[in-house]
C-alpha cells in the first residue's frame, strides 16, 4: 500500500535527500509532506492524514524527541509510527527516542538500502 | 598517513594525550563514510596539521559547528565554491553551477553528518556532547577566528578533484588545557 510520508527536518537538503533516497529505495508513496520542525510537523499532522513519520532529532523551536513525546501522547497520532534520522549516534539519544515510543532509527550519513529496510515494513502495515 | 607532530606519549589521560593518531582516524572514518554513502566519492587524506587557529584571510566556503558538553569547541569544513558546489550537485543530484542557498544548505548538511560522526565517536572516550546547528560562510577574503585555547587540527582530504578540508578544536569544558598536545606542532 502506498504511504503517506510526512519529512521533518531543518534542513531543505535533507529532506531533498529523502525524497530522492525514497525514489530510489522505490518505496510507493501516495503523498510527501515537509515541516522544517517539530511544531510545523503537529501542524501538519493535524490536517493531513499520514501512515509514516521520518524525523531529525536536533531541530530548532521543537527537537524530534518533544515531537515524538506529542505524538505519542496523543490519543489520534499514539499508534504513528515515526522513524528518527538524525546523526545523534549517541547511546543516550537512541535509548530516549525508543523509550518515548519510536519506530526505528537511521543514522546519517544512510544509503537508499537503508532506509527502504527500515520502512518496507510499514507499507504491509498501512 | 598520520598528522605531524605525532601520538601523545599514552602515560597522560586520555584527553591529555589524544592521541592525534585516533582524532585522525576518527576524522578520517567519518569523512570517507559521508562521501562515499552520501555523494559516491572515495577520499584520499593528505597531512594533517596543527594550528592555534585556522589560517586566513580566506576566499570561499567554510562551515562551523560548535560541541558543548564536558568538553567544547568548534569543527567545520573549508572548501572552494567550486568544489562545494560539485559535492552539493552529487547530494541533491541537482546541477549548480553558483553558490547560492541549496549550496549552503548542502554544506551545512555534510558538516552536520561529518562532524556529527566524529563527535559520536569520541563520546565514547569523551562523554555525551550537544551538537550546535551548522553555520556556512560564503565570500572572499575573510577571516574566521575563534577565541578559544585549543589547537586546531586540519584534517585535508581529496576527491574528484576538489580537495576539503575537515578542521576540529575541543578543550575540557572550564579548563585550560587544550585536547590535542603534539609533541612538534606544525604551524605552517
Amino acid at each position: 500500500m502506498a504511504l503517506d510520508i510526512l519529512i521533518v527536518d531543518d534542513s531543505a537538503a535533507i529532506r531533498k535527500i529523502l525524497q530522492r533516497v525514497l525514489r530510489q529505495a522505490e518505496v510507493p508513496i501516495n503523498n510527501l509532506y515537509e515541516a522544517g520542525d517539530g511544531a510545523e510537523a503537529l501542524e501538519i499532522l493535524k490536517s493531513q492524514s499520514v501512515n509514516l513519520v521520518l524525523s531529525d532529532i536536533n531541530m530548532p523551536n521543537m527537537d524530534g524527541l518533544q515531537m515524538l513525546g506529542h505524538i505519542k501522547a496523543s490519543q489520534q497520532w499514539k499508534d504513528l509510527p515515526v522513524v528518527m534520522i538524525t546523526t545523534e549516534g549517541s547511546q543516550n539519544k537512541v535509548l530516549e527516542a525508543v523509550q518515548l515510543g519510536a519506530a526505528g532509527y537511521i543514522r546519517k550519513p544512510f544509503t537508499a538500502e537503508q532506509v527502504k529496510e527500515k520502512i518496507l515494513c510499514f507499507t504491509h502495515a498501512s | 598517513m598520520r598528522p605531524e607532530g605525532g601520538a601523545g606519549t599514552g602515560k597522560e589521560s586520555f584527553m591529555e594525550s589524544v592521541n592525534s593518531d585516533r582524532l585522525f582516524q576518527v576524522v578520517c572514518t567519518a569523512t570517507h563514510e559521508v562521501f562515499s554513502t552520501m555523494l559516491g566519492l572515495e577520499v584520499t587524506p593528505g597531512q594533517a596539521r596543527f594550528e592555534p587557529t585556522p589560517s586566513g584571510p580566506v576566499d570561499g566556503v567554510i562551515s562551523l559547528i560548535g560541541f558543548a558538553g564536558e568538553w567544547v569547541g568548534m569543527g567545520g569544513l573549508s572548501l572552494t565554491p567550486e568544489f562545494a558546489c560539485r559535492l552539493s550537485s552529487r547530494l541533491l543530484m541537482t546541477e549548480f553551477t553558483a553558490v547560492d542557498a541549496e549550496v549552503l544548505d548542502a554544506v551545512a548538511e555534510l558538516t552536520n553528518m561529518i562532524l556529527g560522526n566524529v563527535k559520536s565517536s569520541l563520546e565514547e572516550e569523551l562523554g555525551a556532547m550537544g551538537l550546535s546547528i551548522p553555520t556556512v560562510v560564503f565570500g572572499k577574503n575573510f577571516t574566521a577566528r575563534s577565541t578559544g585555547r585549543g589547537q586546531w587540527v586540519m584534517v585535508p582530504f581529496t576527491a574528484d578533484g576538489g580537495s576539503v578540508e575537515v578542521r576540529i578544536c575541543l578543550a575540557p569544558n572550564g579548563r585550560r588545557k587544550p585536547m590535542l598536545c603534539p609533541a612538534n606542532p606544525v604551524t605552517s
